[in-house]
């Protein structure tokens, strides 16, 4: 590979490679483009960073810390396994890193409003939190099927304030919750911030959202320096937007001996038609202001996305990871409904840690890889969330009843 | 000439405003959507708008989305919407059809083999919702090379600065979207939206035709008496939802009822400039 740079992304039309740009319809666009213009200023200047930082340590709790699991590296017997904490974070996930960027934006452009989709309820829960913390309204969009399977996180969002709108279009589920999004945002340009919760929709977010995230990668980095005294072999992260394996891989992405693997949910298998993985079994094309690999059909049609993760099951994946995948930096592997529930119970049985069912895919890969890895080989995974949301879930698919 | 100059100008010369019809391809289902696309010219229809059904149509309200969701169930593509202008074009040659939806499907196509299969079935230009001017280029080559319009949109939201990048490179008329909002929501007041007809007018000489929140024949006149173009869509789209039957048939008094609507709504648009 000849590239100099994989960091340098995107150009200033938000274009990676072919993928990214703003697909959105004109009313949009000022909007959008004032958005970007903002942000730019914004990290350019010390007191918007200097707010962003302060909250990162005094409210989000940063840095999360970096954690040998000792007895999962000794159960599967090869790889040296370290988890990244983000489950740690106040509101139990990464999405929170984000949410306090793009709040502190909107707050910046005078709006008064926020909204949100949300899938598992986890970027919900994080924009919930946010405009309560800096008195905003808040609506967060919600498919009517995900406020089922996950309805301590519905009953949180509202506590923290915030209208909860079930969708009930298409899938009921993350694509149609951003949608709804969507069409609210066109409604009500004038007060409203859309806190986008992954790394997708219209430029800048793809690069914005990673930019908040990369926290993630950088303070990996500096841990494991002091810890291993060198750089990771493998870095392992759960996709689906892709936000949490953008935030950990973006600082590692010219650090040529970094591997990188994003865990893509598979649900019932990639060889069905009950399946969120994107890059194995999609095609690019454009959905939620921007172009991407997506699930679709011989027409062009958007197919409906699954996994027993709320927040993997979207068909599409940010922009920034079709291009990562073209250019073969990352690579992209499937891990069924399955084998996430396998490493769910395998991890909260060896390390006292109840992880996602999201991040749980990626500890399926790690329980794939590891074994046949020297002991000197050091992974990284994102444990991008809390598992707690997930009990109700994992109950079900397990048989009990609670 | 194109279809659509040659309409623009013929109504011009009468002092009349078109009416544009919108319904959904294939809603409630190909034989349906067939009769009531033939049938529109002859209720006054002076342009048709048809949308191309798509799973996710973002800039549209519940009413174009259960269209396109009832379309797509009964087995709608991209191919059909051909086939449907072509069997319209064996018995008109002269109103406009102009597509209008999202990209995706245009894009899965291929956009070549859209623009050159589109102009083939007597297509006359596309309104692609979620194609701003900043990502439509690699549609405009295809499309002019193919002799179809690529329609911009502009917006309440399009300010001094932002028109001039909408109007360079446009052609076949501006759609005026008169509200910041979805289709079949809210309605703008005629005084407004003929100051944006004036304002977009200072800085083209292409036709302006207005959509979103016309509901009636008061609504399409007060918009015909300001602007180039009324376009009529989820108040046709709820009449045709009315006569559609569980078991996707749609009978000829649904028919009938339907065209009667659009009728009106020509008389409203006729009488908006007398």
């Amino acid at each position: 590979m000849t590239r100099n740079s994989f960091r340098t992304g995107p150009d200033e039309r938000g274009h990676f490679g072919i993928f990214g740009g703003r697909y959105v319809s004109e009313t949009l666009m000022p909007l959008v483009l004032d958005v970007e213009a903002e942000y730019a200023k914004a990290i350019k200047d010390p007191s918007f960073l200097a707010e962003l930082d302060d909250l990162n340590t005094h409210y989000i709790g940063r840095p999360s810390p970096l954690y040998y699991a000792e007895r999962l590296t000794e159960h599967l017997g090869g790889a040296k396994i370290y988890f990244k904490r983000e489950e740690l974070n106040h509101t139990g996930a990464h999405k929170i890193n984000h949410a306090i960027g793009q709040v502190l934006l909107a707050k910046r452009m005078g709006k008064t409003r926020v909204i949100a989709e949300t899938g598992a309820g986890q970027h919900g829960v994080a924009t919930a939190t946010v405009a309560a913390r800096f008195g905003l309204k808040c609506t967060v969009f919600m498919g009517a099927v995900d406020m089922e399977r996950q309805k301590p996180n519905v009953f949180r969002m509202k506590l923290l304030g915030a209208e909860v709108k079930p969708v009930t279009s298409g899938s009921a589920t993350l694509k149609d919750a951003m949608n709804d999004a969507l069409r609210d945002w066109v409604t009500n340009v004038h007060d409203t911030f859309y806190i986008i919760g992954t790394v997708a929709g219209p430029h800048p977010y793809p690069m914005m959202v990673r930019d908040f995230q990369s926290i993630i990668g950088r303070e990996t980095r500096e841990q494991i320096l002091e810890r291993e005294g060198r750089l990771p072999d493998t870095l392992v992260a759960c996709i689906g937007g892709g936000s949490n394996a953008i935030g950990l891989f973006h600082p590692f992405l010219d650090d040529t001996d970094v591997r990188m693997i994003a865990v893509e949910a598979a649900g019932h298998g990639i060889e069905t038609d009950k399946s969120a993985a994107s890059i194995a079994s999609g095609k690019p094309g454009v959905l939620h202001g921007n172009r991407t690999y997506l699930l679709q059909d011989a027409d062009g049609q958007i197919l409906e996305a699954h996994s027993i993760s709320a927040g993997l099951d979207y068909p599409g994946i940010g922009p920034e990871h079709s291009w990562l995948h073209e250019e073969g930096r990352v690579k992209y592997v499937p891990a069924t409904d399955h084998e996430a529930l396998e490493a769910f119970q395998l991890c909260t049985q060896t390390e006292g840690i109840i992880p996602a069912l999201e991040s749980s895919h990626a500890i399926a890969e790690v329980m794939k890889i590891a074994p046949s890895l020297p002991k000197d080989h050091l992974i990284v995974l994102n444990l991008s969330g809390r598992g707690d949301k997930d009990i109700f879930t994992v109950a079900q698919a397990l048989g009990e009843e609670i | 000439m194109s279809r659509l100059k040659a309409r623009f100008a013929a109504l011009k010369a009468k002092n009349q405003a078109a009416f544009i019809t919108y319904i959904q391809a294939g809603d409630p289902n190909r034989a349906g959507s067939m009769e009531i696309l033939a049938g529109l010219p002859a209720a006054g229809a002076d342009i048709v708008e048809l949308g191309m059904p798509f799973t996710d149509p973002a800039a549209d309200g519940p009413a174009i989305d259960k269209a396109a969701q009832r379309a797509l169930k009964a087995g709608a593509t991209t191919q059909q919407t051909f086939e449907m202008v072509r069997e319209f074009r064996q018995t008109d040659k002269q109103t406009p059809i102009v597509l209008m939806g999202y990209f995706n499907p245009v894009y899965h196509y291929g956009l070549e083999a859209f623009c050159t299969d589109a102009a083939d079935a007597g297509i006359d230009g596309l309104i692609i919702v979620d194609l701003p001017p900043e990502e439509d280029a690699e549609l405009r080559g295809p499309a002019a090379k193919a002799g179809i319009d690529v329609i911009r949109l502009a917006t309440p939201t399009s300010d001094e600065a932002r028109l001039p990048t909408i109007l360079e490179g446009a052609s076949g008329f501006i759609y005026y979207v008169a509200v910041a909002g979805i289709t079949g929501d809210k309605s703008a007041a005629a005084s407004d939206i003929g100051q944006s007809v004036s304002r977009i007018k200072s800085h083209t000489d292409l036709p302006v035709a207005v959509g979103f929140g016309i509901r009636t024949p008061e609504q399409a006149g007060a918009v015909a008496a300001v602007a180039d173009g009324a376009v009529v869509g989820t108040a046709i789209v709820e009449k045709i939802a009315a006569g559609s039957h569980e078991d996707g048939t749609f009978s000829r008094k649904s028919l009938q009822e339907v065209l009667d609507f659009t009728r009106k709504l020509a008389d409203g648009v006729r009488a908006g400039r007398q």
